[in-house]
């Protein structure tokens, strides 16, 4: 069905770490799996699934590791990707960081892991909450704990366990949204949309049951009823804990919360925006001599607001040399291993319009690889203020004990990379 | 403190050493040892030699430390078989454990460990713990039995453990019956006829209240199973549909993907005027698009479904053409598929945006990306009717940039765009000769030689182009020489006048120089055409050819629907059925959509609007290993776009020219090309006019050996030789040539005194011997000779080259 053994390589192909689950591929088609990926990557046609005979590879990478799923039946693709990308998640969420020494340094760890998160080729519980309840780091802790029933694992609500405490009962609303705009070298926008989230930093004891409530203006978008209206939910993913039978039937969002942070539902909006950060640019060529760059950036949103840690992206010539720049607010930097200018600007008021000028040299000798012409990127911060318009109306907790608690709320807009294509 | 310390001893006696830890009396001690030696097995030593001593400190009631045995025991107990049964007591021990992690721990390695030995020991333990009071032990032992029946199936069936697994689909718990559906689902692929699954409404009923309640992964399970139940009715296939949309709200890629296979393989019995069709159609397409912003990888899983998706329900994404628009970031295999799906969503609508992006891509650095993007252009000119002069002047500005690779993928599509609208753009042609120069590959070469064939009435200096080719004929590929072939032929067919030097030339280096039997082939056939009929030649080359398909790629339909059926897995990635892949699976059902909803209509009309891509069914599937299709396939169709199929009356027209010569000419080879040649025999006065055929003999087809010899046939008739007739063929036995040759008398008198002469041939060919006729031939008497034949007689280039005049003089 899914994976019948799992590996964790280094960059050099050499095996850190498996676990063999089903047996019924060789463990030693594994040394097959680095030839191929070199062998692809050589020929430009990299590929996340490569076959060696009757054996396939699912792999993916993350720092300096490889992980890969070997498997010689028609597995299903798409949990193969999802449970590595969850080991992943797993793995960090216990060792900060994931790389190859953090593998090395835990390995007694990364074993009762791969054994509790898979069996047989299945997934089984991979909510690094819930796992943290019965394995822990400190092997010794475990025989104190060694009697505690696992019951969280398999019930119904397998995120939350019960008997949490808090002295202060609060939940932490994010919304936050991600503006993606793709413009042309003509200056149209070619697509425009908005990926949202609401993330919940939860702090509430026992087993509160929550209920959500947007405004209308968003609920509607989500009934798909208002066809009226500029703003039109796309798609929505919730969480694990949203009744999703119970949205289905009367858009209600209710769950139980897992404890701590946690990403509660996204939404897409396909809709007209244009880029809150309008960029114009001029950028001329003087073939052996040099590079001229204007760039100039205007606040395309409300006076009132303001957005922060603004970061412009200017590509540039990978042969430049001798950069001298000049602006009109925040300062340009010249980064040469990604062939970038960064632009930051600390505070950028809405209204406001700021100018940016780079001179690069460039060699006599011309380069004669092509280069190819990456965007203009853009990324900012706007504190306060939602592109879609959505609010949180309430947050019911009801909690058998019938604690009270405050829910926060708290709206921030972000690039998700507003893109400006150059002329060629 | 970390781990990192265990793996640092590398001191000589290690395992010895190892091994006293081992049997330590401190626990400490001991834990520290198994650790090592855990170590020493992630690094890939072998610390095999040790399973004793490590078995005996399984006894513990550190949890930690259990774990590690149990793992040491998963890894080595295979290459110790007997020594693995010392391990049994202890499972049968801690699957009474008071702690049910210790139980599931216990019956989980239990079925890791293969071997056939220890499997009966397994089964009481089993037994219980799948009637254990804790969910967490029995869903592990769900797992368990599916462990089991992998090694030991009739053992499972035996004890009953299939029926105990069927039962726990009625567990009050989500997750064990999540995991008791995933093994059975396991055990079923395995043993496709043992109708493990017998889904009915009451068990579907289960599983769909279940999957609210599970985790992600159960939801998958129980999803990929639902997709295999075939329900009774559009009524329950319905309701089915709807308690599983939810499930496209859900932030896992892989039960979206799932819950998506479901809702195409139900939708199949929905009648298509029902409303609930149209809303779950609509339903569809949000979740879909979302999985783009998905990892990378799951990207292209989703990608490549989608493009199963888009063949078989064009509707459902028709209007998200942009969010199929390429991302500057996206990895390559993203690219390359984006593409492919933009081009089988183009339509008139959304044309211009189409071609705005495309030609956008063909500037990127990418070579294998912008070659797509260029091919992709082009196939939008054959899709997209009204575009195509966009399309084609956008290919002529890519052509402008001179870039070699933009330059020649571009020559490579606008061929095909001539083939779709013929006389439409020759327009273009002078620039795509400025460029003749420059192409390197056959492709390139091979698709402008067609269009200089094609278009040689238009082109001044076609001959001097073609010409221009011609010199290094040997060293281009078969690709480009069979093209060059056509081509030539195709001019002297329209300017028969100035190129006849060229075709001489051309059919001699195919049929002469060339050992590939296709060129060989080819070139006779060609020849023989031209010698016998220009008038027929002409029909064949010049032949009106079929329009090619708009629709390129499209997968086959039965396999388009099984591969809906496979949505999400590795079938859907590569776009292969399971059993091309998967060992074993021969004998395994193909999996079909179910029946179409409404008797009226035919199970496999794709239920398009009216712009759907798959409305057409594809004729394009060449019919593989079909000699006239093959011979008759004169033009170099692209490889995507086979001639769908002969015209009827083409067909019959070259039945009959190739006749009889068809025979010969698959089997006369010889061996040797030069014993292959075709003979024509005259030359003395008055054996004059028996010039047979060029082709009765022709042969060329390099067989092996020379086991085949051509029948023989007639070279020189009674009544033009005074009563002698002649037949006669080639052969080769034991390397050395023969000509057989069969003489009858047909006159009313005795001949005697038979000689042979060979006049000079371009082969060299001389009688080895002298004719051996040693008796007189009476009137109506036949006899058989065979005179061996050696090639080191004097050469002498013939016009045409195979032409062999044999003097026959027999005296009176």
């Amino acid at each position: 069905m899914s994976a019948s053994a799992v590996f964790v390589l280094d960059l050099k192909g050499k095996v850190l770490i498996c676990r063999n689950y089903k047996g019924d591929v060789d463990m030693s088609e594994i040394d097959h799996f680095f030839t191929l990926l070199v062998q692809q990557e050589e020929e430009g046609l990299l590929c996340p699934v490569m076959s060696h005979g009757n054996v396939h590879f699912l792999w993916i990478k993350h720092s300096n590791l490889y992980l890969v799923a070997t498997t010689n039946k028609n597995s299903n693709a798409s949990l193969v990707y999802a449970f590595l990308y969850k080991l992943v998640e797993v793995f960090t969420e216990y060792f900060k960081e994931l790389e190859e020494e953090s593998i090395q340094d835990n390995f007694v760890v990364v074993y009762e892991l791969l054994d509790e998160l898979m069996d047989f080729g299945f997934p089984q519980t991979t909510d690094s909450k819930i796992l943290q309840e019965y394995i822990t780091q400190q092997g010794n802790k475990l025989e104190v704990a060694k009697t505690k029933v696992p019951t969280t694992v398999t019930n119904a609500v397998s995120w939350r366990s019960e008997g949490i405490r808090y002295k202060k009962n609060e939940v932490f609303i994010d919304v936050i949204e991600s503006i993606n705009v793709l413009v042309n070298a003509n200056g149209s926008v070619m697509s425009s949309d908005i990926v949202g989230s609401i993330k919940l930093k939860t702090m509430l004891s026992g087993m509160p049951e929550l209920r959500l409530g947007l405004n209308d203006r968003m609920l509607f978008a989500l009934t798909g009823r208002d066809k009226g209206k500029a703003v039109t939910m796309e798609d929505v993913k919730f969480h694990q804990c949203v009744r999703l039978s119970r949205f289905e039937s009367d858009r209600t969002i209710s769950f139980i919360p897992p404890d701590g942070e946690s990403e509660l539902m996204s939404y897409r909006i396909n809709t007209h925006v244009k880029p809150l950060i309008w960029i114009e640019s001029v950028i001329e060529k003087f073939s052996h001599s040099r590079v001229e760059i204007m760039v100039k950036a205007k606040g395309q949103f409300k006076k009132q607001s303001v957005a922060n840690n603004v970061e412009i992206r200017v590509p540039v010539p990978s042969d430049a040399d001798s950069p001298k720049f000049k602006t009109s607010t925040g300062h340009a930097k010249y980064v040469p291993e990604k062939n970038l200018v960064v632009w930051s600007i600390k505070s950028f008021p809405g209204g406001k319009e700021f100018l940016m000028r780079a001179h690069f040299g460039l060699p006599s000798v011309e380069n004669h690889e092509m280069e190819g012409r990456p965007p203009i990127t853009v990324k900012f911060e706007i504190p306060y203020f939602t592109v879609s318009g959505i609010q949180v109306r309430y947050m019911k907790i009801i909690e058998k004990s019938g604690y009270q608690a405050l829910p926060w709320v708290r709206y921030i807009t972000q690039s998700g990379g507003e893109r400006r294509f150059l002329n060629g | 403190m970390t781990d990192s310390k265990y793996f640092t001893t590398t001191k000589k006696g290690e395992i010895f050493e190892l091994k006293a830890e081992l049997n330590s009396d401190k626990k400490e001690k001991k834990k520290e040892a198994v650790k090592k030696v855990i170590a020493s097995m992630t690094v890939g030593k072998d610390v095999s030699a040790l399973f004793p001593d490590v078995v005996n400190c399984m006894q513990t009631d550190n949890l930690e430390l259990k774990k590690l045995v149990y793992l040491y025991l998963m890894n080595y107990a295979k290459s110790q078989p007997d020594m693995a049964i010392m391990a049994v007591n202890t499972f049968v021990k801690d699957c009474e454990d008071l702690n049910p992690l210790i139980r599931a721990l216990a019956v989980r390695t239990m079925g890791c460990i293969r071997v056939d030995k220890i499997t009966e020991y397994l089964c009481e333990p089993l037994r219980k713990c799948l009637k254990d009071e804790d969910p967490y032990v029995r869903k592990t032992a769900a797992v368990c039995v599916a462990k089991l029946h992998d090694i030991n199936a009739q053992l499972v069936e035996d004890q009953g453990f299939l029926d105990t697994l069927k039962d726990l689909i009625s567990d009050s718990n989500p997750m064990v019956v999540a995991n008791a559906v995933a093994a059975l689902s396991e055990i079923a692929e395995s043993h496709p006829n043992s109708n493990l699954l017998d889904l009915n409404p009451q068990t579907i009923n289960k599983l769909l209240t279940a999957l609210n309640e599970c985790t992600e992964w159960g939801q998958i399970f129980i999803l990929d199973c639902l997709a295999s139940y075939l329900p009774r009715d559009d009524r329950e296939s319905q309701s089915i549909c709807e308690r599983v949309t939810p499930r496209l709200s859900h932030a896992n890629s892989a039960v979206v993907l799932s819950a998506v296979k479901v809702l195409m393989k139900f939708m199949e019995m929905l009648p298509k005027d029902l409303d609930y069709y149209g809303t779950l159609l609509k339903k569809l397409a949000p979740p879909l698009v979302t999985l783009l912003s998905a990892e990378p990888e799951l990207q292209y899983v989703a990608l490549r479904n989608i493009n199963l998706i888009v063949q078989k329900r064009p509707e459902i994404l028709k209007h998200e053409m942009k969010v199929f628009f390429v991302k500057y970031n996206d990895p390559i295999y993203v690219k390359l598929e984006k593409l492919d799906i933009m081009i089988r969503l183009a339509s008139q609508a959304n044309i211009a945006q189409v071609l705005a992006e495309l030609k956008e891509y063909a500037t990127e650095v990418d070579v294998d990306f912008v070659r797509k993007a260029v091919r992709a252009i082009g196939r939008c000119a054959i899709k997209v009717e009204q575009s195509a002069e966009r399309c084609v002047s956008t290919l002529l500005d890519l052509i402008q940039t001179k870039v070699n690779y933009v330059v020649q993928e571009a020559i490579v599509v606008i061929k095909d765009i001539f083939r779709k609208y013929p006389n439409k753009y020759e327009s273009v042609i002078a620039t795509l000769c400025e460029n003749l120069d420059s192409l390197d590959e056959p492709e390139a070469r091979a698709a402008m030689i067609w269009i200089v064939g094609e278009y040689a009435e238009r082109i001044d200096n076609a001959d001097e182009l073609l010409e221009s080719f011609l010199e290094g004929f040997h060293d281009e590929s078969t690709q480009v020489q069979l093209q060059l072939l056509t081509a030539i032929v195709k001019l002297f067919l329209k300017k028969p006048t100035e190129t006849q030097e060229l075709v001489q030339q051309v059919l001699s280096l195919a049929t002469q120089d060339s050992d590939n039997p296709d060129l060989r082939d080819r070139g006779y056939i060609y020849w023989r055409l031209l010698s016998t009929d220009p008038v027929a030649a002409k029909e064949v080359v010049l032949a009106e050819k079929p329009l090619i398909s708009e629709e390129t790629d499209l997968i086959e339909p039965t396999l388009l629907e099984e591969l809906i059926c496979h949505i999400g897995t590795l079938a859907s990635v590569y776009h292969k059925p399971p059993s091309a892949f998967v060992e074993g699976s021969r004998g395994v059902q193909h999996k079909r959509l179910p029946p179409r909803a409404g008797s009226g209509e035919s199970t496999e009309s794709p239920d398009v609007g009216q712009s759907g891509p798959s409305e057409a069914p594809p004729a394009v599937i060449p019919s593989q290993g079909d000699l006239l299709g093959d011979l008759l396939n004169l033009d170099l169709a692209p490889p995507t776009a086979t001639v769908p199929s002969v015209q009827p009356s083409m067909q019959m027209g070259a039945m009959d020219l190739l006749g009889g010569g068809l025979d010969s000419l698959m089997g006369a080879g010889l061996g040797a090309a030069p014993a292959a040649m075709p003979a024509s025999l005259g030359g003395a006065p008055a054996v004059g006019g028996g010039l047979g055929d060029l082709f009765d003999l022709g042969g060329g087809v390099g067989m092996p050996t020379g086991s085949y010899v051509a029948p023989k046939t007639v070279w020189l008739l009674a009544m033009k030789a005074k009563g002698l007739e002649i037949s006669g063929t080639f052969a080769r036995r034991g390397g050395i040539i023969q000509m057989d040759l069969s003489l009858t008398n047909k006159a009313m008198s005795v001949m005697t005194d038979f000689a042979i002469q060979f006049n000079r041939n371009s082969f060299g060919l001389a009688p080895a011997g002298p004719l051996q006729v040693l008796t007189p031939l009476s009137p109506n008497q036949t006899i058989d000779v065979s005179l061996p034949l050696s090639t080191s007689g004097p050469v002498m280039k013939m016009e045409p080259l195979n032409n062999l005049q044999v003097i026959y003089p027999p005296t009176k």
